[in-house]
């Protein structure tokens, strides 16, 4: 009965509008699409300042090279891309290249979208197109000299970018090349994850090798089972990036962010496709560990029962989906320490989804405890339970401190 | 002038337990809620992280979590031949402040009512005789069974992932567990806590005696717990901060470790905090709610209108809100006339400490509801005939601290201070222990809230007035509970102990719990209760009212389950009556 009502509103709406219900039809799919990529690709995080309007851009982006102000992506015509031509945007997205013929800077992660369909692009621009307006007009960048020149991009685009939609590949299943698809393009993973040469290039043989950025290591993406997801089943990877957390870890920080806003919204069938094409990138064993000093693990061993069993375990397998198990954790045993050193300092919020609303935090050390202890307890952690890492040194700690200007007592 | 508001469907005043609950309940049924309240916003990793939430000075000394007197406070008076005076520091009772309200700083002991709990008057009459009351102790039955309220018990413990041993499952008895208590429907969601060796002594020469002790039911975790909401909680450390302190490792049960990851993410909900509501504002008929007065924290003044206003606050501010506000007919203990501010309520509590010279009890190993208790001599699990008082109470060793400031048991004849208690605490820390008792207090015609005549709070409003003393029925039930206490004690052989009895009249000094009741009663009758049985206001049915304060009578048990239990309750009613035909939910 209910049926027979729509289908004849629908009749009555065709005869009235014509092509042009049709259109807004197709219009509505392709809107609901680009707002899946929007997603996919997390724009939101960087075009919007905190409790800002979204998309309305201004968000600083910390570079090694300086500072650097995402774009009003709403469609104001002034300030935001409202007068720019699909022709325009896709240029943007697959080349770099601003409307004015201006060089983008890659922290806008086009070497990643150049691997995005022309149809994926257009879609994300439909999207956009129905977000609200707003004028907003963003400030300069602030780079070191000679990079404030967008003219010398063109020689940066020349050594490190490659331009070139995604090719799938035949020797792989239609899972894996969605996986791929969606990790190289719009999910931007290696943006984070990827190590970066000496002028922010990707270096692309070490793909998700695990990167510091931020004062956050992106940790490695690969199959090692010491910091790598070797130990991560594909289902539990995709139950992280939908959760933001499995019985491994859990997301915070930027991480947290990307969970929140982008991964925790996609299908379960692409996470699922994103997870089983991780599990395929290459192990790449990390370097054996120096042991280190008795006295810096007895200090850390006793700053651990103290501080951190109560939720961590004297045994350190965590209270699993709650609060991290330290044993066999990866980003504990990551070569570079800086987010152990980062959430022992600051502490940490693991981010809250629909399926998992607890934010379980862990609470900052920082004003409590000095670069040594810091270093001890992170060494230890680093270095029990069957973990291999190298030790922490107190400069190490003091460094980040001081970066991240956390307080002491 | 207040700033009006646009309207809400629900405006929640008081954020604690009972708001969260209802707040949960109503945003679920599709209304626009909005809850105001008058401290602060409050969460675990900001406000209790265990890098600080141990600290007795800051949160036991200096009632960092409490409702601070020279914000509001309450005047005092033992019987109306005195005259109140303005409480200055908390002392007897410790009511919170800010979200999450006193169940951010509470044990965790998470009981249920015995069914003759709710039918105290009929049951103890009918067994007694008429006599058993007498006419000053106005005591009466809830309006409510509890085996109407058994699924709602079960949803808040299973919201909050109590640990416990059921003794009565569907009516068979089940071992270990409390064979007194009514007949639950299943088990505890989650095992009973660990038992540490204080509590086990105990338990030992309770049955020894031939009773039957059985593990606290509690809110301190036994293991990680998800509730049906998808909230999670952290297994217990043991550390022995729950009362008075804020828990920061996620193993106690409060609304943010329950509710309020869930609530807050809603669209259809908002919290207002550091809002202190002054008034409920009626229509001309006076029969008819229509908004609430705030006041924010930079004195600006709103209102806020709604379509139904729920008082979630602590018991004695909804009673107090109720009077300043004009709902229900105030209650005068001189004629017994009127309702609200009648059959306030307390509880009354002892205790008998031993000392053993080998026994190494380590009472820093506790949690707020860890321990063993003995209901032998609650309600009316016993034969009352010639004892000379109804009600009784519970017996129990818990293990909930070795807090260094607070808890330093020492022997009787101990001075209070210099070198000889220096070494009797030394001495003896590690090796005592207390066995305490936790008894009813019955209504009593004089016992009762009203405004106070001369004293007001810091917006001109009248305090909130108590008058309160322990009658004979009490202090003949506490030394009946306190001697059986004492029988226990002895047969733990320690080397020596030390009784303590409550005895003459109440002291608002000294701390003794947490567990006012009353003064807006629940009942059959608007001629001698203030709201029906469905928490709902007799005389302007568009006010709900939860908490203790609905309690005609204060049985032997901690509240708060049963607190949760009436909360579910109303919420029932609410979504599955009121929303759909508006008004009273009972005929007068």
């Amino acid at each position: 009965m209910h049926k027979h009502y729509v289908i004849a509103a629908a009749v009555v709406l065709a005869g009235g509008f014509g092509s042009l219900a049709l259109a807004k039809e197709t219009s509505f799919e392709t809107v609901q699409k680009g707002k899946y990529l929007t997603q996919a690709a997390d724009c939101v995080a960087c075009h919007t300042v905190e409790n800002g309007k979204p998309f309305a851009g201004g968000r600083a982006i910390e570079t090694p090279f300086g500072t650097i102000y995402s774009a009003n992506i709403t469609p104001d015509r002034e300030t935001g891309i409202g007068a720019w031509s699909d022709d325009e945007f896709y240029r943007a997205m697959h080349q770099g290249i601003g409307p004015d013929g201006t060089r983008l800077y890659p922290a806008f992660p086009y070497p990643y979208f150049t691997k995005m369909t022309r149809e994926d692009v257009l879609a994300v621009r439909a999207y956009l197109n129905t977000i609200p307006a707003v004028n907003n007009r963003r400030p300069d960048p602030k780079l070191t000299w000679p990079l404030g020149y967008r003219a010398l991009m063109r020689g940066w685009n020349w050594v490190f970018f490659q331009e070139g939609t995604f090719k799938q590949n035949s020797e792989k299943s239609a899972e894996w090349n969605r996986g791929a698809y969606l990790v190289e393009g719009p999910g931007h993973c290696g943006a984070c994850h990827t190590p970066k040469n000496t002028l922010g290039g990707d270096k692309r043989s070490n793909a998700l090798e695990g990167n510091q950025i931020q004062h956050w290591f992106a940790p490695k993406l690969d199959n090692d089972r010491q910091n790598g997801l070797g130990t991560w089943s594909v289902d539990e990877i995709a139950e992280y990036l939908k959760t933001g957390r499995n019985r491994h870890s859990g997301a915070t920080g930027l991480m947290g962010e990307v969970v929140a806003n982008s991964t925790s919204k996609l299908d379960d069938a692409d996470l699922h496709a994103i997870a089983v094409y991780l599990k395929d990138v290459t192990a790449v064993t990390p370097e054996k560990a120096i042991q280190p000093e008795q006295a810096q693990m007895d200090a850390g061993k006793a700053i651990f029962a103290d501080s951190c069993a109560a939720c961590h375990q004297s045994d350190g397998k965590g209270v699993p989906h709650m609060f991290p198990p330290l044993a066999a954790n990866a980003n504990a045993q990551s070569s570079d320490p800086t987010s152990v050193m980062r959430v022992i300092l600051e502490g940490a919020r693991t981010v809250a989804t629909d399926a998992r609303p607890t934010p379980s935090s862990m609470p900052a050390y920082g004003w409590k405890l000095s670069d040594a202890e810091i270093a001890a307890v992170a060494t230890y952690v680093r270095n029990s339970w069957g973990n291999a890492a190298n030790a922490v040194t107190p400069a190490q700690v003091k460094s980040l401190r001081g970066a991240l200007h956390a307080t002491t007592q | 002038m207040a700033r009006k508001l646009p309207s809400a469907d629900v405006v929640l005043v008081g954020f604690g337990w009972t708001g969260a609950i209802l707040g949960q309940e109503l945003t679920d049924a599709g209304l626009q809620v909005v809850a105001i309240e008058r401290g602060s916003w409050r969460d675990t990793p900001t406000d209790f992280a265990v890098t600080f939430a141990q600290d007795e000075l800051r949160y036991y000394w200096r009632r960092a979590l409490f409702q601070q007197p020279a914000r509001e406070t309450l005047t005092f008076r033992n019987n109306a031949t005195e005259t109140a005076l303005p409480m200055r520091r908390l002392g007897s009772f410790l009511p919170g402040t800010g979200v999450g309200g006193a169940g951010i700083h509470w044990n965790g002991m998470t009981f249920r009512f015995l069914p003759s709990d709710f039918i105290a008057k009929s049951h103890n009459t009918q067994r007694y005789g008429a006599d058993a009351v007498p006419a000053d102790m106005t005591i009466q039955d809830w309006g409510v069974t509890y085996d109407e309220l058994e699924p709602y018990y079960d949803k808040f413990e299973y919201l909050c992932g109590i640990a416990g041993k059921a003794g009565n499952i569907k009516g068979k008895i089940q071992d270990g567990g409390n064979p007194f208590e009514g007949a639950r429907s299943r088990d505890y969601p989650t095992p009973p806590m660990d038992m540490v060796y204080g509590p086990t002594l105990f338990a030992a020469a309770a049955k020894e005696l031939g009773h039957r002790p059985f593990p606290g039911p509690s809110a301190n975790m036994s293991r990680a717990y998800t509730n049906p909401l998808g909230v999670q909680l952290a297994p217990c450390t043991y550390c022995g901060f729950c009362e008075k302190y804020g828990c920061g490792n996620y193993s106690k049960a409060s609304a943010q470790t329950t509710i309020l990851p869930v609530l807050l993410r809603k669209d259809n909900f908002e919290l207002r905090t550091e809002s202190e509501v002054t008034k409920i504002n009626l229509d001309s008929s006076g029969k008819r709610a229509v908004s609430v007065t705030y006041v924010d924290a930079q004195g600006q003044e709103y209102e806020q209108p709604a379509e139904l206003i729920i008082l979630c606050a602590y018991q004695l501010h909804n009673v107090r809100l109720m009077l300043l506000s004009g709902i229900g007919m105030p209650y005068d203990s001189a004629s017994g006339v009127g309702v609200v501010g009648k059959n306030y309520g307390y509880q009354i509590t002892s205790s008998v400490d031993v000392f053993f010279d080998d026994k190494f009890i380590n009472p820093f190993i506790g949690a707020g509801s860890l321990g063993m208790v003995v209901d032998e001599f609650n309600g009316d699990n016993f034969d009352h005939t010639g004892l000379g008082f109804i009600g009784g109470g519970y017996i129990a060793g818990w293990n909930t601290n070795g807090r260094p400031i607070e808890t330093h048991r020492t022997p009787q004849g101990t001075p209070r201070w210099g070198a000889k208690w220096k070494r009797a605490v030394a001495e003896n820390y590690l090796k005592s222990f207390s066995i305490s008792t936790h008894g009813a207090v019955m209504s009593h015609r004089t016992n009762a809230l009203d405004l106070d005549p001369t004293y007001r709070d810091i917006l001109g409003r009248p305090l909130m007035r108590m008058t309160f003393d322990f009658t004979d029925n009490e202090h003949r039930m506490s030394d009946y509970l306190t001697d059986r206490a004492a029988e226990i004690a002895k047969a733990m052989q320690p080397r020596e102990m030390k009784v303590t009895k409550r005895t003459g009249s109440y002291s608002i000094v000294p701390y003794q719990t947490t567990h006012n009741t009353g003064g807006a009663i629940m009942g059959t009758d608007p001629k001698s209760s203030a709201i029906n049985r469905y928490l709902q206001s007799w005389d302007v049915p568009n006010v709900f009212v939860m908490g203790s304060t609905a309690f005609p009578q204060n049985p032997g048990y901690n509240p708060t389950g049963t607190v949760g239990a009436l909360a579910y309750w109303a919420a029932d009613a609410i979504k599955t009556q009121y929303m759909k035909n508006p008004g009273p939910l009972v005929q007068a």
